[in-house]
């Protein structure tokens, strides 16, 4: 699956596609591919405080919990209402219909130091490499 | 999220099957030390696993596992001393070819490990035994059979170890082997030529609550590799699964099997964890039997009970469960989305006057209180069917 050029992305597996100071994120595909068969998310409510670098929600496979890491902070807008029903959309289609939540930012400027595509591919690729060691 | 990679495998000790679980792209995972399959995504991954032993057949590599013969020594009797004085159930009830489950105990009553015993012999016995408890089950058996006459061997690296479970699995066995499967029930095994191996141990035995049996092969890789190879061709027209320990996990909760470190351990006693049908009070003697005794007459303290989550959330390994007051009645020991019942269950120890069949219990997860309620166990019953010929 190919990353979208214009989504920014962080060193936990997020996607950050931001239009002005309103940000949807997300899992990206190397995220879904780790867990497995997605069963769970837990979002946060609509109006909830999200914080740069702390958890704001959680991904669960049968075998797993993942935290979901908030690359900036602000206020949440929208949590994906698909996902209580049909969590396995995040496998199939992690960077589009299973966004998981939209955020209104504090500071666009937090989210400077995200890589962009080609920076994630690079960096999931030594991390493929140190797996198969 | 969190990485969930494990990138240091060189100090990993590996089945003879390693290679194979890798060349089938098998995620792997530390378990106990041991570098192993947790789940095969290229075929399906766990929830296919799950279903193809529930539905079908699936094969698991359980060589980590180990494996102690205690035979005679030079008076006859001396082997079944010993296991009698080790295990708590009772092992002059088996008939040569009769396996039981059983445990270990410690004089306190609590679990050194669980075992199936296999009674080989009139004075021969097979103890299969948890991989993440090898040495220290070896070292226990030899310390406490040091004045019996008996000969301890330790086979743990002899065999490579396959499962073989679902109800197919009688289907695919006997495309393997000439020995005669219909006399095997539950809990029985035989000897005979798989996949050209002479004197191979079949055993009706599993831990996925269906139908299934477990073969003891030489363990290198090659004739290793090739017992896989052809259980997987000969499982093929059933629809055959490589299964990995996240299945195994899940479907052995689903039959409210006992996993050392969750629901038995070395702090948890036989009526804690619900086996007293398997220890043997009218032997007179073996190690836990007084201290069990006592224990019973002091009063039982926790219970196990089954829970199934009826808010949405998932109680895992460790979470701690709470009455409506707020405060603590125990802990999970083993907890997970069941694939075949289609909700989240557990295993929990809660306090007695908790454990009634429907009895309210919140599960913390992450600060919050999540409802649950507590059922009978086992979760999921197979339904019986005689072999298929």
């Amino acid at each position: 699956m190919a990353y979208p050029t214009q989504y920014r992305y962080t060193k936990e597996h997020e996607w950050v596609d931001v239009h002005e100071d309103v940000a949807t994120i997300g899992i990206t595909d190397y995220a879904q591919h780790e867990l497995g068969d997605v069963v769970f998310a837990e979002l946060p409510k609509v109006g909830a405080a999200v914080t740069a670098g702390k958890s704001f929600g959680t991904v669960e496979s049968v075998k797993a919990v993942s935290e979901i890491f908030a690359p900036a902070g602000g206020e949440v807008l929208e949590a994906n209402p698909d996902l209580q029903a049909t969590p396995e959309k995040i496998n199939t289609d992690p960077h589009g219909a299973a966004w998981l939540i939209k955020i209104k930012l504090n500071n666009p400027a937090e989210l400077a130091g995200l890589m962009d595509a080609a920076g994630y591919e690079a960096y999931i690729a030594e991390k493929n490499k140190e797996a198969s060691a | 999220m969190e990485s969930m990679t494990t990138s240091v495998v060189t100090e990993l000790r590996k089945t003879a099957l390693n290679a194979v679980h890798r060349r089938l792209g098998a995620k792997m995972v530390n378990f106990g030390g041991w570098d192993m399959p947790v789940e095969y995504p290229a075929t399906g991954g766990l929830v296919a696993e799950h279903k193809a032993v529930r539905n079908g057949v699936g094969v698991f590599d359980v060589s980590h596992m180990g494996d102690i013969r205690i035979l005679a020594g030079r008076v006859a009797g001396g082997a079944l001393a010993a296991v009698q004085h080790l295990s708590m159930n009772d092992a002059a009830k088996l008939a040569i070819g009769q396996a039981h489950y059983s445990a270990l105990l410690y004089p306190s009553g609590t679990f050194v490990d669980d075992v199936v015993v296999h009674r080989l012999g009139e004075d021969d016995f097979l103890l299969v035994i948890n991989a993440g408890t090898r040495e220290k089950d070896i070292r226990w058996v030899r310390e406490n059979t040091g004045g019996l006459d008996c000969v301890v061997e330790d086979l743990s690296d002899v065999y490579t170890q396959l499962a073989i479970q679902g109800p197919r699995a009688a289907n695919v066995l006997l495309k393997l082997t000439d020995a005669n499967l219909a006399p095997i029930r539950n809990y029985w095994f035989t000897h005979g030529n798989v996949c050209g191996l002479p004197n191979t141990l079949i055993a009706r035995t599993g831990y996925t609550g269906e139908d299934g049996f477990e073969i003891y092969v030489p363990s290198d890789a090659a004739t290793s590799a090739a017992v896989w190879d052809a259980v997987m061709e000969a499982g093929r027209e059933f629809g055959i699964l490589p299964c990995g320990l996240g299945a195994r996990n899940t479907l052995r909760l689903e039959a409210k099997m006992a996993l050392y470190g969750h629901e038995i351990s070395d702090t948890i006693n036989v009526w804690e964890a619900g086996l007293e049908r398997y220890a043997k009070f009218d032997k007179p003697e073996f190690i836990g039997r007084e201290a069990l005794l006592a224990a019973k007459a002091a009063g039982i303290t926790r219970t196990l009970v089954g829970l199934e989550m009826t808010d949405r959330g998932i109680g895992r390994d460790g979470y701690a469960c709470c009455a409506d007051s707020g405060s603590a009645v125990g802990v999970i020991t083993s907890g997970s989305p069941s694939p075949t019942l289609g909700k989240n269950i557990a295993l929990a120890y809660v306090s007695p006057a908790m454990s009634a069949i429907g009895t309210t219990i919140f599960v913390e997860i992450r600060g919050q209180r999540v409802k649950a309620k507590v059922v009978s166990t086992p979760f999921y019953k197979r339904v019986r069917k005689t072999l298929a010929a």
